[in-house]
């Protein structure tokens, strides 16, 4: 972050608004370095894809300047960028081949005939679709188009790959194999990739680290287990992964942990993350798997007693909804290590350690 | 209990599979039958019957066959290596047709041999009054021939009983050469009219001309509209589709006098032109009554016919094939021949067919702003169908008309395939 040399794409202060009213992005600056893995997540409309054009050069930033290798380059435009994309739908050509729309990108560079035929050859065995070269887009199913799409990105040897929600229109089968194929063509060439995609679990899979976009504003950015163990705030808690959510007032801080009164009943002993004064409200998070259940009951701190109200059998685990401290959608999800015997309507008590719970900001 | 192996596959009752699956569609087969049935009817009367009757006119001789039945009759005898004028049998039959003829279909057949050669109309008429006078006197001539040719000495020329053998058969292709300036001399060999009589050649090379400027700025004019109309949110775009619309709500005619008004000599242009101080006062330049102006008049008439496909075709272009273009490296002009012009195609030929096809035989512009050289082949359908009832050649031109666009149909299904096309 303090030094500008090293990251090889740097966005600085940037601002983006369309209409000179709202700002879709705001201030946002984000360094990343060579050969990394990057995914810009966020839901619609959280100004991820905004950026990612910004970076191809389809938008201007209002405010504030784009880095390609320490170069500005908010005045090159996108066809000078050397900077390879995979569209949403692919934007394959359909008028011309496989063969013709990998050569293109290198035909406009004025390659010779052989060195073409050489690169797309390769570029296509990358993603093993060789005997396909002379295919129209139309003739492909949709995972082929995709990997077409992506040889076309890389085949011209650009500095960095931009992904638009690649993987969006595939089956969920076909878009977990694609992860794996992407991921793995990603550490062979050890190519700089900027992903976009409102998936957690596709930013999970693949990234190196993981920008969370909201409202314009990244939320967090880190690596997929830190952003999952340990969010920064409650949005980034509630969108990467399930959470327990349960509200209420500090009552006292103790040096890292703080007490909650929760507005349910009880007081639970949790992570101060980011409350800062008594009084406050907060919101607390729990993942559902660091929830243990206990038979007897005891008067432990984190300990409270629950209802089943529903159980959900997933074979490797259970997922048991709870009421617990008048919170009806308190989720649990219990290992299936063949030896559960709880029932709906049940009494159970559950428990948490403190360092698994985190007192969030209140939204 | 036995079970029965048959090679039949039979439903549930026992019926044969296909015997039952005929009968359950018959039902479907006679309701569809009867729904199209109107269209069915609708479709031949307005369509099949007069477009053949057109064809069929068009080759149809059958007229002058039933008026001088008994003389073709004989004509046809007639050996032309050993006699250089027909036998009496034929003046006998000749003489005879036109004592007793029906002088409504006599009149009527003038005409048609007029088109064979010229002088038959003087000379029937003559004949027709020395033969009343010869029947009111009472007496039977010796020799018919020898009548005839008193009463008329061209009934002596050869070349008017060869002009005749054009006639004697019921199928004729005289409207056809006739259309393309060309005619029979007595052999019955095809020659060039007379110098004077050529104007249609002239005119279908002029009406392909004039069809392919007015398809090329149809297209030119066209392509920058539909793309702006293609590219813009829709809430403009639909403003902008009723300013493309809106000549279509507007009378022909209008459109047309508009043109005249803002073309002419003295017209708004011409004014502007010399306000502005780019013309002098004498200068001013005829774009009416002529050439140009048919064609700016038809390109503006035709223009939303080019720009309707085209629109539908490049609507669903999608806006990301030229961001990728772009992205691989290509400047947006390179982008745009090789990534977007490719796929309007359909639309361009789509669109360029539609205006070609309406452009060849469009007739109300034309025959207004077209003046003298601005005429096309529509002028000339008719003017022979209105002024010289000449309905055989009338037909021979239109069905030439029809041929062509049948051609180019043909042509444009070989070349771009009619899959390809798109109307909306």
């Amino acid at each position: 972050m303090n030094n500008n040399i090293e990251s090889f794409v740097k966005f600085e202060k940037i601002d983006k608004s369309y209409d000179g009213e709202i700002l879709v992005v705001k201030n946002l600056n984000l360094n990343i370095d060579k050969s990394e893995f990057v995914t810009m997540l966020g839901p619609s409309g959280s100004g991820k894809t905004t950026t990612l054009m910004m970076l191809a050069g389809f938008e201007t930033p209002t405010n504030g300047e784009i880095y390609l290798d320490n170069q500005p380059i908010s005045k090159i435009p996108p066809y000078e960028r050397e900077i390879g994309m995979v569209f949403q739908n692919y934007a394959l050509f359909p008028h011309m081949t496989v063969n013709e729309n990998l050569s293109f990108p290198l035909e406009v560079r004025k390659k010779s005939k052989s060195d073409i035929e050489n690169r797309v050859k390769k570029a296509l065995d990358m993603v093993e679709l060789g005997d396909f070269g002379n295919r129209f887009p139309a003739q492909l199913s949709g995972g082929q188009q995709q990997r077409v799409a992506l040889a076309r990105a890389l085949v011209f040897e650009p500095r960095l790959v931009l992904m638009d929600e690649p993987l969006g229109a595939l089956d969920k089968n076909l878009r977990e194999q694609m992860q794996y194929e992407i991921k793995h063509i990603h550490e062979r060439i050890g190519i700089t990739v900027v992903y976009v995609t409102h998936d957690q679990s596709e930013a999970l899979t693949m990234s190196n680290r993981i920008a969370v976009f909201n409202d314009g504003v990244i939320q967090q950015l880190s690596t997929p287990d830190i952003l999952y163990e340990k969010p920064e705030n409650s949005f980034v808690a509630q969108f990467i992964g399930e959470n327990n959510r349960m509200t209420g007032t500090i009552k006292e801080i103790e040096g890292d942990f703080c007490l909650v009164d929760l507005d349910g009943g009880g007081i639970v002993k949790a992570m101060k993350i980011n409350v800062n004064s008594v009084g406050e409200k907060t919101q607390l998070s729990v993942r559902p798997e660091r929830v243990v259940l206990k038979e007897e009951s005891s008067a432990d701190v984190n300990t409270f007693n629950g209802t089943v109200k529903e159980l959900i059998y997933l074979g490797d685990h259970i997922r048991a909804r709870l009421n617990v401290c008048n919170n009806e959608e308190f989720i649990v999800k219990i290992p299936n290590e063949g030896n559960i015997n709880i029932e709906e309507g049940s009494n159970i008590n559950v428990s948490w350690d403190a360092k698994d719970i985190r007192a969030l900001d209140f939204n | 209990m036995e079970v029965i192996i048959t090679e039949q596959i039979l439903t549930t009752d026992g019926i044969p599979l296909k015997e039952s699956l005929k009968k359950a569609e018959r039902n479907n087969k006679i309701r569809a039958f009867f729904l199209v049935f109107p269209l069915l009817i609708f479709i031949i009367i307005t369509f099949v019957v007069p477009i053949g009757d057109m064809m069929l006119r068009s080759v149809d001789d059958s007229q002058i066959n039933t008026v001088y039945e008994k003389t073709f009759e004989e004509y046809k005898k007639w050996d032309k290596s050993k006699d250089e004028l027909p036998p009496e049998s034929v003046y006998k039959a000749l003489f005879l047709e036109i004592a007793y003829g029906d002088k409504l279909q006599l009149g009527r057949a003038l005409t048609r041999m007029n088109y064979s050669k010229s002088g038959w109309k003087s000379l029937i008429k003559k004949t027709q009054r020395g033969i009343k006078k010869i029947v009111k006197s009472g007496e039977e001539p010796l020799s018919y021939k020898q009548t005839l040719i008193d009463i008329n000495e061209n009934w002596a020329d050869p070349t008017f009983w060869y002009a005749m053998g054009q006639m004697i058969n019921k199928q004729t292709s005289i409207y056809y050469w006739n259309a393309i300036d060309r005619t029979f001399d007595q052999d019955q060999n095809v020659v060039m009219q007379n110098e004077d009589r050529r104007v249609y050649v002239s005119t279908w090379i002029k009406t392909f001309k004039v069809s392919i400027y007015v398809t090329f700025f149809c297209l030119l004019l066209g392509f920058p509209v539909a793309h702006l109309l293609a590219s813009l949110p829709l809430r403009y775009s639909n403003i902008l589709m009723i300013f493309v619309l809106l000549p279509f709500w507007t009378s022909l005619l209008v459109r047309t006098t508009a043109w005249i008004v803002m073309l002419q000599q003295n017209g708004v242009i011409n004014d502007v032109l010399v306000w502005l101080g780019i013309l002098s006062d004498d200068g001013r330049i005829q774009m009416v009554y002529n050439q140009t102006g048919t064609i700016i008049a038809m390109t503006q008439i035709l223009l939303p016919f080019m720009i309707l496909p085209l629109y539908s075709v490049m609507k669903v272009i999608p806006k990301s094939h030229m961001r990728a273009a772009q992205n691989l490296g290509a400047k947006p002009t390179i982008a745009f021949i090789r990534v977007y012009l490719p796929q309007t195609i359909p639309g361009m030929s789509a669109g360029g067919l539609l205006v070609f096809v309406l452009a060849i035989g469009y007739f109300i512009t034309p025959e207004l702003v077209g003046g003298k050289d601005g005429q096309l082949i529509g002028h000339w359908i008719a003017y022979h169908l209105k002024t010289t009832l000449n309905w055989g050649l009338c037909s021979a031109l239109g069905a030439i008309l029809l041929g062509i666009m049948l051609i180019l149909y043909w042509l444009y299904n070989k070349i771009v395939g009619i899959d390809n096309i798109k109307l909306g």
